[in-house]
């Protein structure tokens, strides 16, 4: 199970823009590495992430080797309505990580 | 919403600790040379392939990075865009590319309508000091910009494992 974090207000109000930060523990190995013995460490990064709120993906994300390990990335959206903010990470294994949050919409 | 609410738990995170970012600066050397040279696009080729070959003008994006960094490993950036995020007005899609790092691409984030402002967040890696530029693409097909230099002190890439 990877840690991930994610930090967005409880409550707004609709039509309210909120920041939401999000960041997953990955190493996001370049594949420009070697390891002790000289050996290239093969490359393993989050390559996809995105945001889905109220029926839709409002925020996505191509990632490259050139973001830092445990990818870090703010970003905002509209408070539509109560109900689940979630978030989906994808790595080159193409393993994903899945997070959310509930927010309330007055 | 504070703004630094996430960053004493991200540096508490046994990132970079000393022993390794020593193992680092005593690697440069050794894997700067020992790394075979890679083909890559220049940063104006990276850029014309974003925009399908559509004029970038600079202007409207407004693009933070420090100016100076000790540590390659994790530069924060902010991209802010100048648009009101209405149906009929927005930004797309906002791209970071590098001069100088083994690839010209950094990320493409995807925005719209429902984004509200048009900013974005992260932390980037950069092998040496360079150009980087950031491309926002708005509703209307146009593309804008804005580049930064950055002098690096200790470059990503480079860490040694032993």
């Amino acid at each position: 199970m990877t840690r991930t974090m994610i930090s967005a207000p409880e409550t707004a109000r609709a039509g309210d823009v909120v920041e939401i930060k999000a960041m997953i523990a990955h190493p996001m190995e370049t594949g420009y590495r070697v390891d002790a013995t000289g050996k290239p460490i093969p490359r393993n990064i989050i390559n996809r992430f995105e945001c889905t709120y109220d029926g839709e993906v409002v925020f996505a994300a191509d990632l490259h080797p050139a973001i830092s390990a445990n990818p870090f990335i703010a970003f905002s959206t509209i408070a539509t309505r109560s109900g689940p903010i979630s978030f989906t990470w994808t790595d080159d294994e193409g393993k994903t990580e899945t997070a959310s949050v509930e927010i309330q919409v007055e | 919403m504070a703004d630094h609410e996430l960053e004493p738990r991200l540096q508490s995170m046994p990132l970079l600790n000393r022993r390794e970012l020593m193992a680092g600066a005593a690697g440069l050397v050794l894997v700067s040379v020992a790394r075979p040279a890679q083909a890559r696009p220049a940063l104006a080729e990276a850029l014309r392939a974003f925009s399908g070959g559509a004029e970038i003008r600079p202007g409207k994006v407004t693009f933070e990075i420090p100016p100076l960094v000790e540590n390659g490993n994790a530069v924060g950036v902010t991209i802010t865009v100048d648009r009101p995020m209405s149906a009929s007005d927005h930004v797309r899609r906002i791209a970071m590319f590098n001069e100088k790092n083994p690839q010209a691409d950094v990320a493409v984030f995807q925005l719209g309508p429902r984004a509200g402002r048009a900013k974005v967040q992260t932390r980037i890696r950069l092998a040496d000091s360079q150009m980087v530029v950031a491309v926002a693409e708005l509703s209307d097909g146009s593309f804008w910009s804005s580049e930064a230099k950055v002098f690096v002190t200790l470059a990503a890439c480079v860490e040694d494992l032993s």
